[in-house]
């Protein structure tokens, strides 16, 4: 009789935090795309010779500002929810993760502000679609980060403390969303 | 037949694992709907896109028609909805599902893990991916898509495929997850068989590559629908969203057809691969096509080319080698392990071999094409021969697909496909797809329009300049005659593979190892069960179960 050995338990290889991984790359070359392609047909606007921008926009730099300087606290926030995770400090753990929701919150609220203060209609011009199409997609973004934020609190308010890397995963997720939407704040809202 | 302890059985199977659960006593609608067997789910996945096939290839048979009559069969407000059809269905219903499915269903069981990571985000996938095509058709069938006429219906065309996208995208990256998080203990990339290891990239190309496709649809449904400023009217949409749908981004779809061969090979065999990480490399190479998607650079090669300065021949010929050109070097590779492998050992000849290596070659043939394709002297663009080249990969990954499940049926059914009725349509279908690509790549050269039929080319308008006084219907007629046979070939197989599959004739009823393996899906039990494996197998090579076998022999 042929047999081939048991193996022991196999080791676990951090699937939550491969997977978070690959979301990442995913996003990343989404929002990559995305500012590819509004790159390139910025310039091709501006060596025909033709405005980019609508006349007359304010883009309202604050709230956009504001998106990108929620990010630090945020991250911070989340990497401190790793940091306890680890040492199994449930109550720290869920502390971090909640601001670091608040922080999501804040930064979607930033979002919506920008929104409700730019006078830039959706229809009428390239800048006008694209730029809705890009910062929407972002925005979407924020809200599964978001997302992500509850499902890993209410995990750990439930008792699954015993599972960090969820955790890990869930600030990796953030830290993707923070690079990106920086890309895109010095795309969009800096260099214009 | 190898009898061995890594069966799994409903007593033995651990009932921690998730994939464990059975689901014998569920309603037989939860099970499919909410599967988390990966066999299941790969079998969903075969089953709808090799059923797209059929109908992709009836549509290749009404468009190659249309293109080979004098006057228009379907009417010309139909016709670019039909070319739109077959250019999406061909690659988002039936290629990409049909080599995913094949590896969600396949590759655990050659990992030796229990279970798919993520098995519910796959399942999701499916039907997100499914729902997705059923949209795209009822869309396009109603005037939308590109070139369509109905605004809502373009519209929602965008919206369709976006969610194709990401269902593929939710298929790829569980998949993705499977092979980096759940190989058996001991068993190193090194050691990964050649399938899932051509499924990793693909499944990672994929991750990477559809979501650039998944931007330019967000913007261009954004754009659409307000005004169409920035990317235009509908018929405008293919110059956007085409990369996705043609050379060299689908390259990366057909590089587990290459694995298919390899295992099918090795196995037949019986031998070692020899230079398992020059074979990988070849696989990465031919998964550079991602390049193309990411990059949304054309690398071609300028015409008069060696009339310009060398530096700015090099900044063509650097970019035209790397995208281009390393997909070929990859394929190369891959030929020549598998060349070493039929030098070490005399291969029994089955149907995966030969499928795999006919499906194998026909995707060369497209690799080389599409080089021939970006030589910007030949002035190939907007010619049928991009649709000639993406038949040969496409129809070359399919052919090689229907040798996987040939090959691996007996894990997934239990039963076996008699070789003799099966091996000729791997000849019929090469035939098939010999017709259906190299015809249009002739008429290329002759400078037949991609998205324009016979008669209007010849006929009143003025703005079309085709003619040619050679036999211009012959290659459209023997187009036609190529997509009828691939119809045929995939009818057939599908009528046997359900009828053998569903025997109950003891003749076809597979051993635990039909074909005398070296991988660990042989290790357990034809069919497998939910949960693969009783216990997890330890693995200390790259063929663990001819390990087995020969210290079995040793003993003995």
């Amino acid at each position: 009789m042929l047999a081939l050995h048991a193996g022991p338990a196999p080791a676990p290889r951090r699937q939550l935090f491969v997977g978070t991984a690959l979301a990442g790359a995913a996003i990343l070359t989404l929002i990559g795309g995305m500012l590819a392609t509004w790159m390139r047909l910025r310039t091709s606007y501006l060596h025909g010779g033709q405005a980019w921008i609508p006349r007359k926009l304010i883009i309202p730099e604050v709230p956009t500002n504001v998106v990108l300087i929620a990010f630090l606290p945020l991250l911070l926030f989340a990497q401190w929810a790793v940091y306890s995770a680890r040492r199994d400090d449930r109550t720290h753990t869920g502390l971090a993760l909640g601001l670091t929701g608040l922080m999501g919150l804040a930064v979607i609220n930033a979002m919506i502000y920008t929104y409700s203060q730019i006078t830039l209609p959706i229809h009428g011009g390239a800048y006008n679609s694209m730029f809705y199409a890009l910062t929407g997609t972002m925005t979407v973004l924020f809200v599964i980060g978001i997302a992500f934020t509850v499902v890993c609190l209410f995990r750990y308010l439930v008792g699954r403390s015993n599972d960090s890397e969820i955790v890990s995963a869930h600030a990796l997720f953030w830290y993707v969303l923070a690079a990106t939407y920086a890309a895109v704040w010095l795309a969009v809202f800096v260099t214009k | 037949m190898t009898t061995i302890d890594t069966h799994a059985t409903g007593a033995t199977v651990p009932s921690g694992s998730p994939s464990v659960a059975t689901t014998s006593a569920e309603p037989v609608a939860v099970g499919w709907i909410g599967a988390t067997d990966h066999k299941r789910i790969g079998r969903m996945f075969i089953g709808v896109s090799l059923t797209a096939t059929l109908a992709v290839a009836v549509i290749g048979v009404l468009v190659t028609l249309e293109r080979a009559l004098t006057r228009s069969m379907l009417g010309l407000d139909i016709v670019p909805q039909m070319f739109s059809a077959y250019r999406v269905a061909l690659i988002y219903a039936v290629l990409v599902p049909v080599v995913l499915g094949l590896a969600i269903a396949v590759v655990p069981l050659q990992l030796g893990s229990r279970s798919l990571a993520f098995p519910r985000l796959a399942t999701m996938g499916f039907w997100t991916w499914l729902s997705g095509v059923i949209l795209v058709i009822i869309t396009i069938a109603a005037n939308g898509g590109p070139n369509g006429g109905d605004k809502r219906m373009v519209e929602g065309y965008l919206v369709a495929q976006i969610i194709v996208v990401l269902g593929l995208l939710a298929a790829a990256g569980s998949l993705a997850a499977t092979v980096l998080t759940t190989r058996a203990p001991g068993m190193n990339m090194r050691r990964v068989p050649p399938f899932s290891f051509a499924a990793l990239v693909t499944a990672l190309a994929t991750v990477v590559g559809l979501p650039v496709l998944l931007s330019a649809l967000i913007y261009n449904l954004i754009d659409y629908r307000y005004g169409g400023s920035a990317f235009g009217n509908s018929k405008l949409i293919w110059n956007h969203i085409g990369f996705g749908f043609t050379q060299p981004f689908v390259f990366v779809f057909a590089v587990p057809a290459f694995g298919i061969a390899i295992d099918a090979l090795a196995t037949a065999t019986g031998k070692r691969l020899a230079m398992r990480g020059t074979l990988f490399l070849g696989f990465g190479l031919i998964g550079l096509g991602v390049m193309g998607a990411v990059t949304q650079f054309p690398a071609d090669l300028r015409r008069n080319l060696f009339d310009q300065s060398f530096g700015t021949a090099m900044n063509d010929i650097l970019p035209y080698l790397l995208i281009q050109g390393l997909p070929i070097l990859g394929a190369l590779i891959v030929f020549a392990v598998g060349g070493l492998a039929l030098v070490k050992g005399r291969p029994r000849i089955g149907a995966g071999l030969v499928f795999g290596m006919l499906g194998s070659l026909m995707i060369f043939a497209g690799l080389l094409a599409n080089a021939v394709y970006h030589i910007g002297d030949a002035q190939l663009g907007g010619t049928v021969f991009e649709e000639g080249n993406r038949i040969l990969i496409a129809y070359g990954a399919i052919l090689a697909v229907l040798g996987g499940i040939a090959h691996w049926g007996p894990k997934l059914w239990g039963r076996t496909m008699p070789d003799k009725a099966v091996m000729p349509l791997a000849l019929l279908g090469f035939i098939a797809i010999a017709l259906a690509s190299f015809p249009y790549l002739i008429a290329g050269f002759a400078k037949q329009p991609a998205d324009t039929v016979v008669f209007r080319i010849l006929g009143d308008n003025g703005s079309i300049t085709y003619v040619f006084d050679g036999p211009r219907q012959l290659w459209n007629v023997l187009a036609f005659v190529g997509h009828v046979l691939m119809a045929i070939t995939v009818l057939a197989f599908i009528g046997l593979a359900v009828k053998s599959f569903t025997s109950d004739d003891d003749e076809r009823r597979a051993g635990d190892d039909p074909w005398d393996g070296q991988t660990l899906e042989w290790a357990t039990s034809s069919p497998a069960p939910t949960g693969n494996f009783a216990e997890v197998p330890m693995v200390a090579s790259p063929e663990p179960l001819l390990d087995l076998k020969e210290n079995a022999g040793r003993t003995a």
